[in-house]
C-alpha cells in the first residue's frame, strides 16, 4: 500500500485484488478452520462468499440474491424508521448499488454482510431522512486486508449470528426498546447503552485486531 | 448506542466521530453497536421491493462513478482528527478564536441546530466559569488535560456532564487545554459577569 503518512509503508500489496480463496463456501470448512455448524451461520458465510464474488467477478447472480434477501428487509427497516414507501424504495436501490459499488471495502473480520449492509443503509438514512451530515471516525491507515483470515471471518459471522439469537431471545420490551433506538424512536437521554446483549466477545474480538494490526504497522 | 443508530445531533455525532478516531475501545464498541444494528435490520419483516427493482439498481450502479477502494490516508498534519478537521477545514492553526472572558477562548462549529459544539482553549491554570447545564454536555480533550471535581480527563478523554452537574473544570499546568465540547442546551454562567457576557456571545 503507498501510504502518504510518516510511518514507512507495510510491505506493499498492488491494490490489484488477489484471488480470494475459495468461490464455494465448503471451502472455509476445508481451510482448517473451525467447524462451522448450524443452517445460520451457513447462511452467513453464503452472503461472505456472495459480496467476494460481486467484489472480484462482479458477478450478478449473486448480487441478485444478495438483493432478493436484503432489499425488502432495508425497505422494512427504513419504513419503520420513518421513510414513506417510495422514499424507501429509491433509498433501497441506492443502498444494494452502494453495496456493489463498494464491495472491495467489505471486510469479513470486522463485521457480518448484515452489519456492514446495515451502516450503509443507516448513513443513507441520516443523509436523507435528518438531512444531516454524518461526521465518521477517520479511517484507519490500513485498508481491508487484501487475504482476510478465513478463520477470523468465519468466528465473527458465527459471533454476530449468537447476537442476532440473544436479541431474539431478549424479553419482548427490551427487544422492542433496541429496535426503537435503531429506528430512531429514542432521544439520546433515552437510550441506555445497557442492553442486556452479549457484546463483550464482539468488542473484544475487533479490539484485538485492531491492536494486532496497529502493531504489525509498526 | 445513539451514534451507531443515527439518532444523536450531528453536534453530539462530532465529539463521538472524533473520540473514536483516537480510541480504540470505542471503535470496537461501535463494531459492536452496529452489529446489533445489523440483527434489528435483519429481524425487520421483509417488504416487497417494486417489479424492476434490481434493474433500476443496475442501471444506477452502471452510472455511478467508480470508488477508490483504498482509504485516503488521515489528514493529519497537526492534533485534530480528519473529521473533526473537515469541521474546522483545517487544524489547530486555522481555529478562528473568539475570548469569551476569564482567558478562555472558543470556536464555535457549524452543525444542525438541535444541539451545538465547539472548541474551546482553556489557557493552563485556568478554570472555565461555574456552569450548570439545560442538558447534556460531552466534552472530548485534544491537548492538555483539565481536572473536574471527581477527576482527570486527558488527551482523548471525554466527560460527560448531564443537567445535574455545576462543575467547574481547571485546565492543567503545563500547556493550553483545547476541547471539544457539544451540549444541547445553552451553557449558563452562573456568576453575574459571565452572564452577561453570555448573551452578546451567543453560549
Amino acid at each position: 500500500m503507498l501510504l502518504e503518512t510518516p510511518t514507512p509503508p507495510k510491505a506493499d500489496a498492488p491494490p490489484a485484488v488477489p484471488p480470494y480463496k475459495g468461490q464455494d463456501v465448503r471451502a472455509f470448512y476445508k481451510t482448517g478452520a473451525r467447524r462451522v455448524t448450524g443452517e445460520q451461520s451457513t447462511k452467513r458465510m453464503a452472503w461472505v462468499v456472495q459480496v467476494t464474488a460481486v467484489r472480484d467477478h462482479q458477478d450478478k447472480a449473486a448480487f441478485a440474491e444478495l438483493f432478493a434477501y436484503f432489499a425488502p428487509r432495508v425497505k422494512s427497516f427504513l419504513m419503520k424508521s420513518g421513510a414513506s414507501p417510495d422514499m424507501a424504495e429509491e433509498c433501497t436501490q441506492e443502498v444494494m448499488a452502494t453495496l456493489w459499488n463498494k464491495a472491495k471495502m467489505f471486510d469479513p473480520t470486522k463485521a457480518s454482510v448484515s452489519t456492514w449492509i446495515f451502516t450503509i443503509a443507516r448513513n443513507r438514512k441520516i443523509d436523507i431522512l435528518r438531512k444531516q451530515r454524518r461526521p465518521e471516525p477517520e479511517d484507519l491507515p490500513w485498508g481491508p486486508e487484501a487475504e482476510p483470515d478465513q478463520s477470523e471471518a468465519i468466528v465473527l459471522q458465527q459471533e454476530t449470528e449468537k447476537l442476532g439469537q440473544a436479541l431474539a431471545a431478549l424479553p419482548s420490551e427490551q427487544r422492542k426498546l433496541i429496535e426503537r433506538a435503531y429506528y430512531g424512536e429514542l432521544s439520546h437521554s433515552e437510550i441506555a447503552a445497557e442492553t442486556g446483549l452479549p457484546l463483550g466477545t464482539i468488542k473484544s474480538r475487533i479490539r484485538l485486531a485492531l491492536d494486532r494490526l496497529r502493531h504489525a504497522m509498526k | 448506542m445513539g451514534y451507531a443508530a443515527g439518532t444523536l445531533p450531528e453536534a453530539f455525532n462530532l465529539v463521538v466521530a472524533t473520540h473514536i478516531s483516537m480510541c480504540d475501545s470505542c471503535r470496537a464498541a461501535l463494531s459492536a453497536y452496529d452489529a446489533v444494528g445489523g440483527e434489528v435490520m435483519l429481524d425487520a419483516e421483509p417488504i416487497a421491493m417494486a417489479e424492476d427493482a434490481l434493474a433500476a439498481t443496475m442501471a444506477l450502479i452502471a452510472n455511478a462513478p467508480s470508488v477508490d477502494a483504498m482509504p485516503k490516508p488521515p489528514l493529519r498534519n497537526g492534533i485534530f482528527p480528519a473529521p473533526l478537521h473537515d469541521y474546522v477545514d483545517g487544524d489547530l492553526v486555522s481555529v478562528k478564536w473568539r475570548r469569551v472572558g476569564g482567558g478562555v477562548s472558543q470556536m464555535i462549529l457549524q452543525t444542525s441546530n438541535d444541539a451545538s459544539v465547539r472548541l474551546l482553549r482553556i489557557p493552563a491554570g485556568t478554570a472555565v466559569p461555574d456552569h450548570g447545564h439545560g442538558g447534556m454536555e460531552l466534552t472530548l480533550v485534544l491537548q492538555g488535560a483539565f481536572v473536574d471535581e471527581t477527576d482527570r480527563f486527558g488527551t482523548g478523554d471525554v466527560e460527560v456532564a448531564n443537567e445535574d452537574m455545576n462543575h467547574t473544570p481547571v485546565a492543567e499546568a503545563g500547556m493550553d487545554c483545547i476541547c471539544l465540547a457539544a451540549t444541547d442546551a445553552p451553557l449558563r454562567f452562573t456568576g453575574i459577569l459571565p452572564r452577561f457576557a453570555q448573551r452578546f456571545v451567543g453560549i
